[in-house]
């Protein structure tokens, strides 16, 4: 049975809905990670799992039992805040036992349960502190700590590394991995950033509008988007998404990509069984930039590949790879190739599709078909 | 700007700030030096210059034994009187703005806007609207003519300004503090006074000496609402005025009028710093 499950949840404020139906149920030990565009309810979500919102209809499952009128304090939950929202009038110490102290834990287990904490994030040095007299990053273990010190059953994190600097926020999101490793904890963690959300989460869960486009493992939700914008979101850079059209002939099915001179016929082998309906009609066509490439850098497992000539128009080398961007169907494609490879604007080269990895949405509904 | 232009305009800035506050400080110098001059020195005219012989008579006088109304009895029981109905006055006052502020920014009800409004619409009313229907409600609490009824007053009559100021300042203050806390477990009063109240120092402050400096200077409720053995030392102070014993004592005078003046100014000096940063970390937002 799930340990957190949440269904047909509903929110609204008066008339506008941020909520509308969400389904969800996580694993006990699960690392759930919400991402979506800003605005679209996630931080309401989390907030009504942790009881600071009331929700407008639907159930909240906590180990199996219905949280819905449970008082936050009741749910036996820990959040951290995107601010760390530290009690600025505490020393760390403090801070970290103030739950424990509200819960009439007496003074030496709040000492013990501290000096864990402490020991475990490395804090002990900061506990005399004041939250004004931490650095960014030493406030977020704190915020942690405060976090871990009660053992919840679930922990909830709302964008907890969203104020720290790039080397900073990936040193804490490898430890926030460890401890999940080691606490083997139930988390449900909000974030803008995907990379964060491929690299922590068991599940994803992508939210649009209040809307839920797709729960899935990090592989499902980045190799088989269920629609449009699950693929325009997860994936840096983005998904190439290019309106093409799908056409059968006596060689077997292809998909027709216009260009001002002309247009290229890239077939279509292994996906071809799943597309039977949409021949002859328009499609987007998505490719991740990974998948284009020249020939030499081509994944050696591909075994669909298809090969056209293109004209190289912007080169942006990375360091690790080159994008290569050349324009398909009226909008840009960019291609992933070696850092070695020489190439220069304006010139005309072949591109390698690696087919099997291809994705086939109809425009229409803006769901994937394969 | 050129050094010497700037040199000029600073020159002169600083001429018309002196200016300003010898106007000012002018009256305070009168008041100073008359009061410790005999009374013939001051009826020989020179108000300007300095005592030829120094005296603390009039201090004394002013304090404890000059004719107040029919008793010599000296500002002295006023004074207590004006720091009995001072202190709990500003106290609560305080005290109940700070949890109005609190709740009209982290506990919102519906209609908590028009709660608000109200409150602010408070602080425009002039005194002398209220006196009458004020005056049949301390009769009816049966409390006129108190200590009690004057605190009782005065902290009604505050209660819009110092909501104002702490609602200003905790609708900045992090609502996600309030949240972490309520996950913490702490409940209404505890997040109260654990989280948000020993973040206020500076509205404290500024709220404090608001209300002090209203309370003790107000003349109108305390000539309007308080017997003889309680009124406060702004009452009394015109009384000694405008005892008609004969000669008028100005030394005297002046000296009770400095006297019943120095608590506001005692406040302001050792926390006027804060007056000024407090003000402006509620100005900021709100
Ligand atoms: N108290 C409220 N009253 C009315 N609408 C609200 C309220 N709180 C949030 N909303 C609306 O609900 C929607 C979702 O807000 P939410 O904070 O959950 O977004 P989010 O996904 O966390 O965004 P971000 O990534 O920017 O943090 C927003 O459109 C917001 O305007
Ligand atoms: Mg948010």
């Amino acid at each position: 049975m799930a340990f957190l499950e949440i269904n047909q949840l509903h929110k609204s404020y008066g008339p506008v809905d941020v909520l509308k139906g969400i389904n969800i149920a996580i694993e006990e030990g699960g690392f759930l990670v919400l991402v979506g565009p800003s605005g679209c309810g996630k931080s309401t979500l989390l907030n009504t799992i942790a009881g600071l919102e009331d929700i407008t209809s639907g159930a909240i499952k906590i180990d199996g039992s219905v949280v819905n009128d449970l008082h936050p304090s009741k749910r036996d939950i820990a959040m951290v805040f995107q601010s760390y929202a530290l009690y600025p009038s505490m020393n760390v110490r403090d801070n970290i036992a103030f739950g424990l102290e509200m819960r009439g834990a007496s003074k030496e287990e709040r000492a013990d349960a501290v000096a864990g904490v402490a020991d475990m994030l490395q804090i002990g040095h900061l506990l005399d502190r004041r939250p004004g007299q931490l650095s960014g990053g030493q406030r977020q273990r704190v915020a942690m700590g405060r976090a871990l010190v009660r053992d919840p059953k679930l922990f909830l994190f709302d964008e907890p590394l969203s104020n720290l600097d790039a080397k900073l926020r990936v040193d804490m999101r490898t430890e926030i991995k460890r401890l999940h490793q080691k606490l083997s904890a139930t988390i449900v963690y909000v974030t803008h950033d995907q990379i964060e959300a491929m690299t922590l989460a068991t599940q994803i869960a992508v939210l649009k509008d209040g809307v839920l486009q797709q729960v899935g493992s990090p592989d499902e939700v980045y190799n088989t988007p269920a629609n449009l914008f699950v693929a325009d979101f997860m994936g840096s850079p983005t998904m190439n998404l290019i309106p093409a059209k799908l056409e059968k002939n006596d060689a077997g099915v292809h998909v027709e990509l216009s260009r001002e001179s002309g247009s290229i016929i890239l077939p279509v082998r292994e996906k071809a069984g799943a597309l039977d309906k949409l021949i002859g009609k328009n499609i987007v066509f998505g490719i991740r930039p990974e998948d284009v490439t020249d020939a030499e850098g081509q994944d050696a497992a591909a075994t669909d590949v298809a090969q056209a000539e293109c004209h190289v128009e912007v080169v942006e080398p990375t360091g690790a790879d080159k994008y290569v961007v050349t324009h398909l169907g009226g909008k840009e494609l960019i291609a992933r190739m070696r850092a070695g490879f020489g190439v220069n604007p304006g010139d005309k080269m072949p591109f390698n599709f690696n087919m099997g990895k291809a994705h086939f949405f109809d425009p229409a509904s803006e769901m994937r078909v394969a | 700007m050129t050094n010497m232009s700037g040199k000029f305009s600073r020159a002169l800035l600083y001429s018309i700030l002196i200016v300003f506050a010898v106007y000012y400080m002018l009256p305070l110098y009168v008041m100073v030096v008359n009061s410790v001059k005999e009374l013939d020195e001051i009826r020989q005219g020179a108000m300007l210059s300095l005592p030829q012989k120094f005296t603390i008579e009039p201090w004394l006088s002013a304090w404890s034994t000059a004719q107040i109304g029919v008793d010599p009895t000296g500002l002295k029981p006023y004074f207590i009187n004006s720091i009995l109905m001072v202190v709990p006055a500003v106290f609560l006052s305080t005290m109940l703005g700070a949890v109005n502020g609190y709740v009209l920014t982290k506990w919102q009800f519906p209609g908590h806007r028009i709660v608000f409004g109200l409150l602010l619409l408070s602080c425009f009313i002039p005194f002398q609207i209220v006196l009458i229907p004020m005056a049949r409600i301390l009769g009816t609490l049966g409390i006129a003519g108190t200590t009690s009824g004057l605190v009782f007053v005065h902290m009604i009559y505050g209660i819009g300004f110092t909501t104002l100021f702490f609602r200003n300042y905790y609708d900045a203050f992090p609502t996600e503090l309030v949240r972490a806390a309520t996950i913490d477990g702490a409940g209404f009063f505890r997040i109260f006074y654990r989280i948000l109240l020993p973040s206020s120092g500076p509205i404290i402050v500024v709220t404090v000496i608001w209300q002090f400096t209203n309370v003790w200077n107000d003349f109108l409720f305390g000539a309007s609402f308080a017997d003889a053995d309680s009124q406060p030392v702004t009452v009394a102070l015109n009384n000694l005025v405008s005892s008609s014993t004969g000669v008028k004592e100005y030394n005297v005078h002046f000296a009770g009028a400095i006297l019943a003046a120095l608590p506001t100014l005692v406040v302001y000096i050792v926390s006027g710093r804060y007056f000024v940063r407090g003000l402006m970390a509620g100005a900021v937002k709100g």
